[in-house]
């Protein structure tokens, strides 16, 4: 086990290297030259020539590229071309705290409700009910984010008044009753966000979760478990639950992905101040350290999530440790 | 239980002399859902293709004084802001799409999917080893994510080569056909979408690799080009197939996601995106629904009819 921890560790350093490069090298000198738009109206040589130095964008691709990441690896990603004298850590930790809860929590939620639709379709598999609820959900995921937001905000927000348009406003709301006690309510400004971010997602679990239980649902321990008379409610949570839950484990990387990449639509969308929509703003005014930065944290938080869950996959299921062991 | 005794009808049903692309197309036209899904792709692709035949509109043809408008004779499907026919742009959104999935799928999955993952397979040893090695690394990227980045950085750069091409050579009018976002478009695309392909093929190869009749082929002197064309290949196609059918909504997905973000294909070009771009604020989609609702609409169904149509796909190759 430890061997193959150290094999899968080995293997994330020379990712985020080739990753981080590649971004750099793409981002630094893609565009042509930074210099420029860091500039913007100055043509002078000496001050274009101080700018270079100030931002350590003299020498050359290899110098530069062990200057940025000898900062990065520090949290310090330069200062932002356009929005001049904010540090773009300063700029995108703050958001990042923001999408990160929101992102967690449609993990959760994700999850929390995937899998028991999975478990429902496998047990009423030859009835209606299953292609019913995996062919509904197939189609939600089919919906494209951009389209689903502007629907959602309008019924909800502008035709019956009910939730906030957009913007967020922390995870809980407090009601005071009585002016006394305190009682902590999901904020509002959360629906429309978890709802577009949770969607897509459900299908992706829930079949997995189906595949899996209708394998068990047919091997004889369950069988017997039901002929001694155990409630059909406690065959699956008992038997049928904890065996469909070891191959979720690889779907939380793309469930991550999914979630970032939604984040720039969503954030953007319901104008949320987070990494997605700040990321898409850099986008289009050209900013090309915040671009460089988001990246390499997407690519980072998206590689260590992976790691993690493949890891996590050993532990819980020796075959794949030897199986990953065989070269 | 249910596959016990659909494959006991399988048996009954095979005719002798079937080719297996005839089984698997027989298995395919069973599924109703499969054929509706195929059935709206055609309909979409054929609205794509045959775009300039059937528009009642150009796609940039403006008039402003008619903005804005909803469903009329005139116009069946309204104007977008500027005026211009949304059925006309919807259809040439539509070529886009066409386009950029043909293009991909020809060069990404096809060539280099195709071939990395026979090599790998065939040759073994190290070259196995790097080529898997770097479709690990690039699927372990975050996709759009990297996507987006490469297009925002390297689009003035392939517009300024494309430039040098026409001022070099007999080609001209391709900056102003939009040719150059396409063209990155194609190749950031092609980058990202060959892994699965190459996946699937290797594997499969691997165990090809072991029978006799490449034994066979190989003591005859067969080169090892050969043996990939005439041996390896024709008993890989199903997968070649399954391969692109699994790829096909990301791509057609990722195209509309880059063009609204702003850094794919660039107007005056019709794209979903743009247009779902166009129509997405609320203060618009109150007022005028059908900016977005029209594209929406045909975008979610194509996506759609691409998951139903590659599950289908998979069930009836696999020989469910």
């Amino acid at each position: 086990m430890g061997a193959y921890i150290i094999r899968r560790l080995a293997w994330l350093p020379l990712i985020l290297l080739i990753v981080s490069f590649t971004t750099f090298t793409l981002a630094r000198f893609g565009p042509g030259d930074p210099i420029s738009v860091a500039a913007g109206q100055i043509r002078d040589p000496e001050v274009l020539a101080q700018i270079r130095a100030d931002r350590g964008l003299d020498g050359s691709v290899a110098e530069q590229y062990v200057r940025w990441l000898g900062g990065a690896v520090r949290g310090d990603f330069g200062e932002s071309y356009i929005q001049q004298g904010f540090s773009v850590s300063g700029l995108i930790f703050p958001r990042m705290w923001v999408s990160a809860q929101l992102g967690f929590l449609a993990l959760v939620i994700v999850f929390a409700l995937g899998i028991p639709l999975g478990l429902i379709s496998a047990r009423f598999s030859g009835t209606w009910l299953d292609p019913g609820i995996i062919g509904s959900l197939l189609f939600l995921q089919a919906i494209p984010v951009l389209v689903l937001i502007p629907p959602l905000v309008w019924l909800f927000a502008v035709q019956f008044d009910l939730l906030p348009v957009g913007g967020w406003d922390g995870i809980w709301e407090i009601w005071w009753i009585g002016g006394v006690i305190a009682v902590p309510i999901p904020d509002p400004h959360l629906y429309i966000p978890l709802v577009a971010f949770t969607l897509p997602g459900f299908v992706g679990v829930a079949r997995l979760v189906r595949i899996t239980a209708l394998e068990v649902n047919t091997l004889d321990y369950v069988r017997t478990a039901r002929s001694k008379g155990l409630s059909e409610a406690m065959v699956q949570w008992k038997h049928v639950f904890p065996n469909s839950l070891l191959p979720l484990i690889t779907v939380l990387g793309f469930a991550l992905a999914g979630i970032i990449e939604g984040a720039f639509f969503v954030e953007t969308l319901l104008g949320i101040n987070g990494i997605g929509s700040f990321t898409f703003q850099a986008v289009t005014s050209r900013d090309y350290d915040v671009i460089l930065a988001t990246t390499v944290i997407f690519s980072t938080t998206f590689v260590v999530t992976n790691l993690f869950a493949e890891i996590l996959y050993g532990f819980v299921d020796p075959r794949v440790r030897v199986g990953a062991s065989r070269r | 239980m249910t596959a016990t005794t659909v494959e006991a009808a399988d048996v009954q049903e095979h005719i002798p002399g079937e080719s297996e692309w005839q089984i698997v197309w027989r298995r395919l036209r069973r599924k109703k859902l499969a054929m509706i899904s195929l059935v709206l792709v055609v309909l979409i692709y054929g609205g794509g293709l045959l775009a300039p035949l059937i528009a009642p509109y150009s796609y940039q043809e403006i008039n402003l004084e008619r903005g804005l408008e909803g469903p009329s004779g005139d116009h069946w499907l309204g104007t977008d802001r500027l005026g211009r026919d949304i059925l006309s742009r919807t259809l040439y959104s539509a070529r886009t799409t066409v386009i950029v999935t043909t293009a991909v799928v020809l060069s990404g999955s096809m060539l280099i999917g195709n071939s990395i993952g026979l090599l790998a397979g065939y040759r073994g040893g190290w070259v196995d080893t790097a080529l898997m090695r770097l479709g690990d690394i690039f699927s372990s990227l975050p996709g759009l994510v990297m996507l987006i980045l490469i297009n925002a950085t390297l689009g003035q750069r392939v517009e300024s080569w494309v430039r040098w091409v026409e001022d070099h050579t007999f080609l001209t009018g391709l900056v102003a056909s939009g040719f150059s976002s396409y063209l990155l478009v194609f190749g950031a695309l092609s980058l990202f979408f060959w892994v699965g392909s190459a996946r699937l093929i290797r594997a499969q190869v691997l165990q090809l690799r072991e029978n006799d009749f490449i034994l066979a082929a190989e003591s005859t002197g067969a080169t090892p080009f050969r043996v990939i064309r005439s041996h390896l290949l024709p008993n890989v196609s199903f997968l070649i197939i399954l391969g692109i059918s699994a790829t096909l909504g990301g791509i057609a997905g990722s195209e509309i996601v880059l063009t609204w973000f702003g850094v794919g294909v660039q107007p005056p070009a019709a794209s979903f995106g743009q247009m779902l771009s166009d129509g997405s604020a609320t203060r618009t989609f109150q007022a005028h629904p059908h900016l977005l609702l029209v594209p929406g609409a045909v975008v979610t169904m194509l996506l759609f009819a691409f998951n139903l149509l590659g599950d289908a796909l998979n069930d009836a190759i696999r020989g469910r």
